[in-house]
C-alpha cells in the first residue's frame, strides 16, 4: 500500500536528494529485544522515499562511554564509522544511541584530526528517526490508526542533546483516533540511564515508580517514547505494579504496526498455548 | 562542619534516605519551591540565553588569568584598608580564622551562610578552640541546632519541615515561655531573630562567604534574603570574608552581569532581597562598618583543576540549580551524598576536593539527563564532567570488578559483528523460549539487580539483523 505521506514545499530545511539510501541503524537493544521497532522505522522511512538497508551492526559504545572505557568506545565507534559512513543518512530510532553518534563521536577522536573529521561527517548525516522524518525529510503527516488516548514521555538524550519535544508530537497529531493526553512532568527522567538503573537499583526505582504514577494518572491506555531502553525500564516498573498500560515505542504507532503486542505483555495466543502446554506437561 | 566524608557510603547512605519518609516527604519542597519559579523568571527575560553565555565567557576569561586577578583583587583591597590571607587547604584557613579571632581576644563570632567555612570545617575547630561560632542565616541556624551538616547549597535545612524545626527550637530555647505560639511559619522565624539579635550585638568577630570578588575594586560581594549577611558584617569590630580563588572577577560590571543570572536561576527571583557590597573597614567619616577586614582567600585542591579536564567547574555559582531539577537529589536529598557539595555541582567538584578514592560513587550516581546542565547558568557540563571521572576511575581500576567484567565481556561480542550476530540470535532464542507464554519476567538469573524493582520484557525471540535478512530475501 502506498502511504500517502505529505511533504510540504519550500520550508528552511535541508535539500533532500530523492530516494536517499538509508542505514538503519536499529540499536543493540531493538536488535536484540524488540524487532518489531526496527521494521516499523523501516517502514516509516520507505513510505518516505528511502531506500533502507540494513548493514551489520553491533552497538554505538554508549554503555562503554557511559561507564568511562574510552578504549573500547573508540573500537565501537571506530567500527560504526566504516560500516555505515557509505550512506546518505544513518537513522536511529532512539535519541540516546542517536545523541552518542552525533554529539559525542567527533569528541571522541579529537586527538586524531583525520578520525574526528570522520566522526563529524557520520555525525552530521545521523539522526533520530522521527526528527529525521519531520525535520529533514519534511514529513508532517502519517498514514496510520491507533484507537485511544496516549501519553508521551520525553526520553532525556532525545530531548536534551538532539531538541526532540514536537517532532514526535506533530505527528502523533495525525494519527486517525489517537488522542494525546501529558502527563505529568513528561521531561523527567525515568531513571533508566543505562547501567544506572542496575547499578544504583534502588534510586532508580523511586524515580521510575513517579513516573509510573504520573503515566497512570493521564488514564492514558498507552505510553509512548522513542528510546527502547526508557522503554523496557517504564513497561517494567508498570508491569510490576499491576498498570493495564499498554507500552509501546512510538515508530510502532505511527508505521501503524502494532499488531505485536506491547512491550512486556504477551500475544492472547502465545498465552493460551502457554496455559494448554502447561496442562500437558506439568514440568 | 565538614567532618569526615561518608561518601563512600553513598548506597547505604541514599538508601537510608530512601525509607525515611518524613525525609522524602520534606524533599518535595525542593521541586516545589524552585523549577516553575526559576522556569518563570528565565522565561520573563529574553536575554536571559544571552547573559548565560556572557556569564560563561567572564569565568572563562578570569580562570585563563586568575592569578593576575586574584593578585589585583589583593592590591585592591589592602589600599583599602584590608588583609588578605591566601589558603593552600582547610588547616590553614581555620588557623588563620582563630588567629584573627584570638588577636582580637573574640569569643563570639557571628556567621552568615559561607560554603567555604562549612568545606573546611571552621565551626567545629572554632568551637574546640573556645570561640563560639552562631550561624545567623536561619537555616544554617536551624542544622547548627541540631549539629547537622547542610543538606543544600542555598537551602541548608531543605531537608527539614516546620514541625521538625518548632521542636528543636523547643529544645533549644528553653529561656522562652514554653506555652508560646509557634504554629506559623512566621512565628518560628521572630523567634530566631528575637535569640540572634542578641549574638549580633555580643559578637567581636563577623565571618561572611562571598558570591564574588571584584578585582577593579577590592570588593566582596553577598546575596541573602534575610538581612543576617550585613548585621553580621557590619555589628562586629572585625569582619572576616570567606571564599575560594575561583570567586575573583575582574570588574563590578562582570559581577553585575551574573547577579542578572544568580537569583534568577537559584530562587527565580530577579534579585535576592540584599545585595551587599563591601570594601575595606570603616574609613574615618563612615556612619559605621568593621574596624578591620579580612578576607581568606580558600585553594583546597581547586588550583590543580585549571588547564585540566574539571576547569569548567571553577565557572559555579553556587545556585543550586542542578540540584533543584536534579531526579537524583530529588529522591535522596543532599546529606546521601556524603560531604558538604550535593547532586550534580558536587559529584563533579567533591572528587576533586577530596579524591575520586573517596567519593568514586558520587560521579556514578547519575542517570546523564542532562537536565543539571539544561538549567546551568554558567553552562557548565556536568554530565561530562561525570563521565570524565568515570574514565579515571576506569582506568585506575576503582569501579566494581563485577561492572568490568560485565562490561568486557558485551564488550567482546560487540566488537565482533558476527560473533555478536550468532550469539544474540542464540541468547534471545533462549529467552524467548524461558518467557513463553509470558509477557514479562518477574525474575531472572543475572538480571536480579533489574527484576529486583521491575519486570524484564520477554524478546520477541528473533533478532532484529536476521529477521530483516530473511525477510528482505523473500
Amino acid at each position: 500500500m502506498a502511504a500517502p505521506i505529505e511533504t510540504p514545499g519550500a520550508q528552511t530545511r535541508p535539500t533532500v536528494k530523492s530516494n536517499p539510501r538509508v542505514a538503519l541503524f536499529a540499536t543493540c537493544l531493538v536488535d536484540t529485544i524488540r524487532p518489531t521497532i526496527g521494521f516499523a522505522a523501516a517502514k516509516l522511512l520507505e513510505d518516505a522515499g528511502c531506500r533502507v538497508e540494513v548493514p551489520r551492526q553491533t552497538c554505538c559504545g554508549q554503555p562503554a562511554f557511559n561507564s568511562g572505557d574510552r578504549a573500547t568506545t573508540r573500537a565501537l565507534a571506530l567500527q560504526m564509522i566504516a560500516d555505515f559512513e557509505g550512506y546518505d543518512y544513518i537513522v536511529v530510532p532512539s535519541g540516546s544511541c542517536g545523541g552518542m553518534i552525533k554529539a559525542h563521536y567527533p569528541e571522541l577522536f579529537a586527538d586524531d584530526p583525520n578520525l574526528a573529521a570522520r566522526a563529524g561527517r557520520l555525525a552530521a548525516k545521523t539522526f533520530e528517526l522521527v526528527s529525521f522524518l519531520t525535520d529533514v525529510l519534511g514529513v508532517t503527516s502519517v498514514s496510520a490508526r491507533f484507537e485511544g488516548d496516549v501519553t508521551y514521555h520525553d526520553s532525556c538524550s532525545g530531548l536534551r542533546e538532539l531538541g526532540i519535544r514536537n517532532q514526535p508530537r506533530r505527528l502523533l497529531g495525525t494519527v486517525e483516533g489517537l488522542r494525546l493526553v501529558e502527563m505529568k512532568d513528561a521531561d523527567v527522567c525515568c531513571g533508566f540511564g543505562g547501567t544506572f538503573a542496575v547499578k544504583y537499583g534502588e534510586i532508580s526505582d523511586k524515580i521510575v515508580t513517579e513516573k509510573a504514577g504520573n503515566i497512570e494518572q493521564t488514564g492514558a491506555a498507552t505510553l509512548l517514547a522513542g528510546d527502547l531502553g526508557c522503554l523496557l525500564n517504564m513497561a517494567g516498573k508498570l508491569s510490576r505494579r499491576g498498570a493495564a498500560v499498554e507500552v509501546r515505542h512510538v515508530a510502532e504507532v505511527l508505521a501503524g504496526m502494532t499488531d505485536t503486542p506491547p512491550i512486556g505483555k504477551a500475544s492472547p495466543q502465545a498465552r493460551s498455548r502457554a496455559t494448554a502446554g502447561s496442562k500437558e506437561d506439568p514440568a | 562542619m565538614s567532618g569526615t566524608p561518608t561518601t563512600r557510603d553513598f548506597k547505604a547512605n541514599a538508601s537510608r534516605a530512601i525509607a525515611n519518609t518524613q525525609l522524602t516527604g520534606n524533599l518535595k519542597a525542593v521541586r516545589q519551591n524552585f523549577i516553575d519559579k526559576r522556569a518563570k523568571a528565565v522565561h520573563a527575560l529574553p536575554e536571559f540565553e544571552a547573559l548565560r553565555e556572557s556569564g560563561k565567557e567572564i569565568k572563562n576569561h578570569t580562570l585563563a588569568h586568575l592569578d593576575l586577578y586574584l593578585e589585583a583583587y589583593e592590591k585592591k583591597v589592602v589600599e583599602t584598608g584590608g588583609h588578605v590571607h591566601f589558603a593552600a587547604d582547610a588547616a590553614e584557613a581555620r588557623a588563620i580564622a582563630l588567629d584573627i579571632c584570638r588577636k582580637v581576644g573574640a569569643k563570639t563570632v557571628t556567621k552568615g551562610k559561607s560554603m567555604i567555612t562549612e568545606e573546611v570545617g571552621l565551626n567545629a575547630y572554632l568551637e574546640a578552640n573556645g570561640v563560639i561560632p552562631v550561624e545567623t542565616d536561619l537555616g544554617e541556624y536551624i542544622i547548627q541546632l541540631r549539629g547537622e551538616a547542610p543538606s543544600h547549597i542555598i537551602a541548608p535545612a531543605v531537608h527539614l519541615n516546620k514541625n521538625q524545626i518548632e521542636g528543636d527550637f523547643r529544645r533549644v530555647h528553653t529561656h522562652l515561655d514554653p506555652g508560646r505560639d509557634l504554629t506559623e511559619k512566621t512565628s518560628l522565624l521572630t523567634e530566631a531573630r528575637g535569640v540572634l539579635r542578641e549574638s549580633f550585638l555580643a559578637a567581636d568577630v563577623g565571618i561572611t562567604g562571598a558570591n564574588f570578588l571584584i578585582a577593579e575594586t577590592g570588593t566582596s560581594v553577598i546575596v541573602t534574603n534575610e538581612g543576617n549577611g550585613d548585621l553580621t558584617q557590619i555589628l562586629p569590630r572585625v569582619h572576616i570574608v570567606f571564599a575560594s580563588i575561583e570567586k575573583v572577577v575582574p570588574t563590578l560590571e562582570d559581577a553585575s552581569q551574573i547577579l542578572r543570572l544568580l537569583a534568577r536561576s537559584a530562587t527565580g527571583q530577579e534579585m535576592s532581597v540584599y545585595t551587599t557590597f563591601s570594601t575595606g573597614p570603616r574609613r574615618p567619616g563612615d556612619p559605621d562598618g568593621p574596624e578591620e577586614y579580612h578576607v581568606v582567600i580558600l585553594d583546597n585542591g581547586r588550583s590543580a583543576m585549571l588547564g585540566g579536564e574539571f576547569q569548567d567547574m571553577l565557572r559555579c555559582i553556587r545556585c543550586a540549580a542542578c540540584m533543584n531539577h536534579c531526579p537524583v537529589y530529588h529522591q535522596i536529598g543532599g546529606h546521601a551524598y556524603g560531604w558538604i557539595y550535593p547532586g550534580p555541582m558536587g559529584a563533579v567538584l567533591t572528587p576533586s576536593l577530596i579524591g575520586v578514592d573517596e567519593a568514586g560513587h558520587l560521579p556514578n550516581a547519575s542517570t546523564f539527563c542532562g537536565r543539571c546542565e539544561s538549567v546551568c547558568p554558567m553552562k557548565i557540563p556536568l554530565p561530562k564532567m561525570m563521565r570524565h571521572w568515570r574514565e579515571r576511575e576506569f582506568e585506575r581500576h576503582l569501579n566494581p570488578a563485577v561492572a568490568r567484567h560485565g562490561l568486557g565481556f558485551w564488550a567482546f561480542f560487540a566488537k565482533r559483528p558476527r560473533l555478536y550476530a550468532l550469539g544474540a540470535r542464540i541468547a534471545m532464542k533462549g529467552m524467548a523460549l524461558l518467557g513463553r507464554g509470558k509477557g514479562s519476567f518477574k525474575s531472572l538469573p543475572g538480571l536480579s539487580a533489574w527484576t529486583k524493582y521491575r519486570d524484564f520484557a520477554v524478546p520477541e525471540g528473533e533478532t532484529f539483523q536476521a529477521k530483516w535478512a530473511r525477510a528482505r530475501k523473500g
